[in-house]
């Protein structure tokens, strides 16, 4: 393993991240209190208590995860779109490395820089809710995981994008839809009894409800299938990513 | 000594079914600079992408100081740096970061000093702390060599190190490859430029449609190269090269109302003031005198006939 080639990819990409410290900071805060004075003030007020918990706190972990997923998915796909759309790719490709320490150094960067974001966000939650956390210890584990697994998400439509249209295409067609229909403001159970047989499709579902299980202790789904679907789901893509690099897929003619 | 750079019967063909490379076998000795030759197209860069793990190789083999580029990849890159053709760095980045970035990538510590030293050797340390997309065409060229040679390779490859870029520049990355050459590191390089190969390397490869015509001797190559056509055209034509002219050996051609002559420009006397003082001795009325040299094409074309017959 060349472990300085990764610390040297996570290092160059955390620059990226920390000349932007400003930028990357103030917009994640920004659109958080957005939610807080639209869903927590605006709505629940009207809404007052979800499972027995307070709706402003309720939405926390929606709140997270979807700026953590949102997040991952950016950075790990233009961690790699950006060389190859500058052509510095070349370097990578032309250096004693394997496949395994490029995704560890840049997925690793991409999902650092949504921890950091996910962490901002929940202090800044704080301003607004009173937040107690059940379960730490697995709340870190789920955010971590969900970093890592969407990063690794993002690394491969930056893989698979020719032009930036395409470099948003997926997140905005697909994973906002995913994330927001994913139970992020609304616990399931609210749903009519189809659609909470239907949105059992969704994966970002057992993501939020294994998170909010983390935070609160109950959760719409068994905590067991919430780290199942995200341990399939990090498998999936660390797949789909070791047959790109075996095939040099869009990379490597 | 075994030679550093070992390319047996390599070959590369795209998924389209273009073939860019149709069987390379090439040495490259310790410490040599070679230039290869060749039109656009003709397999140059190519070759280099797959030597440097760009490319993947669809037949033969290349080993880098007795290391396969496939099967013992890590070890064979490890010996390379690439300067490639294309301009392409992180426009954002400071110099030295960048530069320090390629030596981590290629697994060595971190080695300040080291790099201050390449970073001088290039003109660079003065704007070690610009943005790259700050400095001028001249200093992101020398950037990229910097960022290749940031890992110490004993090989290094400049894919057209000077394309585009102007006289003074060219000069100067000539001194830049002379100073590599006596600090021991081995060069490869394209070019189009025949000046360019004479001014700088040992041997040249001239690459054509993806194979490699030859490989000669810089000296030996130049003296076939260098030659200049005079197309002297007559008011009248005549039947045969007059006698009083056959000194010259000239060649008549267009129906006999032109007379060729090749000289070498190397030469230190070319002939031509001779050559058209006996033109006129001998009775005849010029109408019109033309040189031509050879473009690289034309001596591409005439290398691969020689070559074929």
């Amino acid at each position: 393993m060349n472990w300085t080639a990764i610390a040297a990819i996570y290092r160059f990409e955390m620059a990226r991240f920390f000349r932007t410290l400003l930028q990357s900071f103030l917009s994640p805060v920004l659109s958080t209190s957005l939610y807080f004075v639209v869903f927590g003030a605006a709505i629940g007020s009207r809404i007052d208590q979800v499972e027995g918990i307070s709706y402003g706190a309720f939405i926390v972990p929606g709140l997270v995860m979807l700026a953590v997923i949102t997040q991952s998915i950016s950075n790990g796909s233009f961690g790699i779109y950006f060389p190859k759309f500058i052509g510095t790719i070349y370097e990578l490709l032309s250096a004693p490395i394997n496949f395994l320490e490029i995704v560890l150094g840049y997925v690793g960067a991409a999902a650092t820089k949504a921890l950091f974001i996910g962490v901002v966000i929940l202090l800044t939650s704080t301003l607004f809710v009173d937040l107690s956390i059940a379960h730490p210890l697995a709340m870190v584990a789920f955010l971590v995981l969900t970093c890592i697994s969407f990063a690794l998400l993002g690394f491969i439509i930056g893989i698979w994008a020719g032009n930036f249209e395409q470099l948003q295409l997926v997140p905005l067609l697909i994973v906002t839809p995913l994330v927001f229909l994913g139970g992020s403001f609304y616990s399931i159970l609210m749903l009519p009894p189809i659609w909470q047989k239907i949105t059992l499709l969704n994966p970002v579902v057992y993501l939020i409800s294994g998170f909010r299980w983390s935070f609160f202790g109950t959760a719409d789904l068994p905590v067991g299938y919430s780290l199942l679907a995200i341990a399939a789901f990090t498998c999936l893509c660390l797949g789909v990513i070791w047959w790109i690099f075996r095939t040099g897929w869009r990379i490597r003619s | 000594m075994a030679p550093i750079l070992s390319i047996r019967d390599l070959r590369k063909t795209y998924d389209d079914g273009f073939q860019a490379l149709k069987g390379v076998t090439l040495d490259i000795e310790h410490g040599e600079i070679l230039a290869l030759l060749g039109p656009n197209g003709a397999g140059k860069t190519t070759l280099i992408s797959t030597i440097c793990g760009i490319t993947t190789p669809s037949g033969g083999t290349v080993t880098v100081d007795g290391n396969d580029i496939v099967t013992d990849f890590r070890a064979a890159r490890a010996l390379i740096g690439l300067v490639p053709q294309e301009v392409a760095l992180e426009p954002f980045e400071k110099v030295l970061n960048t530069v320090r970035f390629s030596r981590g990538l290629f697994g060595r510590p971190r080695d300040d000093a080291r790099i201050e030293s390449i970073l001088r050797k290039l003109s660079l340390w003065d704007k070690r702390n610009s943005a790259t997309k700050a400095l001028s065409g001249g200093m992101k060229r020398r950037v990229l060599i910097a960022k290749a040679l940031a890992h110490d390779p004993r090989i290094l490859f400049l894919d057209e190190p000077t394309a585009g870029v102007d006289v003074e520049l060219r000069k100067d990355m000539w001194n830049i490859v002379a100073e590599l050459k006596a600090d021991g590191v081995t060069i490869i390089l394209t070019t189009h430029y025949i000046e360019e190969a004479e001014a700088i390397a040992d041997r040249i490869g001239v690459i054509t449609n993806g194979e490699l015509l030859l490989v000669e001797d810089k000296d030996t190559l130049m003296a076939r190269l260098g030659k200049k056509r005079i197309e002297v055209q007559l008011a009248e034509p005549v039947d045969a090269v007059p006698t009083a002219l056959a000194a010259h050996d000239l060649t008549l051609a267009n129906g006999g109302d032109t007379l060729v002559y090749t000289y070498d420009i190397h030469g230190e006397r070319t002939g031509i003031t001779q050559l058209l003082n006996d033109v006129a001795g001998a009775g005849l009325t010029l109408r019109d005198v033309e040189t031509r040299q050879s473009s690289l094409e034309d001596i591409f074309v005439d290398l691969v006939q020689e070559e074929r017959a």
